[in-house]
């Protein structure tokens, strides 16, 4: 299914729930009432929160290079690839679908084992738009919790993952 | 959620101070987006209000609740696991999950899992990293998810000491 008809069917679920919600109104029928309600309560939180997730996500996009950090990446080693790798993690768009291919030309490029593993575990856990997403939706207390908690694990896992792979000399392939 | 609007505000404000033309393709950029991923945003909402009505109040509590313990944060971990779900849909769906009573440390199970754990680009990521790494990274990450709820459910004082 191509992205346009996936949101034709989208929209027409959308109309088709509308009318579902009106009819059971109309009808009395009480789930259907149960479940309107419900999906606009819902909705109407959403609301108050999205504008600002997505202004956020605009205003990261718009003003953060993401070149100026991959023209560093090259350059450095020991904890400064860490940075490096956790900054173009997190502006990875898309997550890992993207992060992979990106993952294989920066290990073309010389980057080490480790640096490429945590590159991949940021671009999943710590992409900063998704973040602003969870900011707003969930609180900074449990974004904190979740950053505090997950970045330094996968530093810690992917030197453990980087010298064990790299003594039994295994290359990543395309 | 007001300290969400300042925020906002403060960094709208200092990005129209220092280029108008940029926080002018802010807004479009955020508007075009928003309008983007409206029609799934809002399936995802029926989805989730037509299953919050049907499952009963006791059933979603006994396996994703407080007392569902391990079990809730183990469902949680497998759904996330499992499923390609993008971050705006996500984080909206476990806020609305948050309001219904299920806990903090089964959302993070949840997000996390999703983040991280990639059943379903198993075989994309097979491709550069072979089957053997691809079930290391995969493992390894969801032991990490797990960490990470325990740890809040810490902290959100779900889990007791």
């Amino acid at each position: 299914m191509t992205k346009r008809t996936k949101q034709i069917v989208q929209i027409a679920a959308v109309f088709a729930f509308g009318i579902f919600v009106a009819i059971s109104f109309g009808a009395d029928y009480e789930t259907g009432e149960s479940i309107g309600r419900t999906f606009t309560t819902t909705l109407l939180v959403m609301l108050r929160l999205l504008p600002c997730a997505f202004v956020l996500v605009a205003l990261f996009d718009v003003w953060v290079e993401r070149k100026t950090v991959e023209r560093h990446f090259g350059e450095s080693s020991g904890l400064r690839g860490y940075l490096w790798a956790s900054l173009l993690g997190g502006m990875t768009i898309g997550g890992m679908y993207l992060g992979f291919p990106v993952a294989y030309s920066l290990y073309k490029k010389g980057a080490r084992l480790s640096v490429i593993f945590a590159y991949v575990g940021f671009a999943g856990a710590c992409r900063i738009p998704m973040t602003l997403f969870e900011i707003s939706f969930m609180g900074a207390k449990f974004t904190a919790v979740r950053l505090g908690v997950t970045l330094p694990l996968i530093i810690l896992t992917s030197m453990a993952m980087g010298r064990f792979l790299e003594r039994r000399g295994y290359e990543i392939t395309e | 959620m007001i300290a969400l609007y300042i925020a906002t505000g403060i960094a709208l404000l200092a990005s129209l101070i220092a280029s108008r033309q940029k926080t002018l393709a802010v807004l479009k950029l955020a508007g075009k987006r928003f309008i983007r991923i409206l029609p799934g945003f809002l399936v995802m909402l029926i989805l989730f209000a037509i299953a919050i009505t049907l499952v009963p109040r006791e059933t979603l509590q006994r396996v994703l609740g407080k007392e569902s313990g391990a079990l809730g944060v183990a469902l949680a971990a497998l759904f996330g696991s499992i499923t390609l779900m993008p971050g705006f849909i996500a984080f909206p769906l476990s806020g609305a999950l948050l309001s219904q009573g299920v806990p903090y440390m089964v959302l993070a199970a949840f997000t996390n899992s999703i983040m991280m754990v990639g059943v379903l680009t198993y075989p994309l990521e097979t491709q550069y990293f072979g089957a053997r790494v691809t079930i290391l990274r995969n493992t390894v990450s969801l032991i990490i998810a797990l960490i990470v709820a325990v740890a809040t459910g810490f902290v959100f004082g779900e889990i007791g000491w």
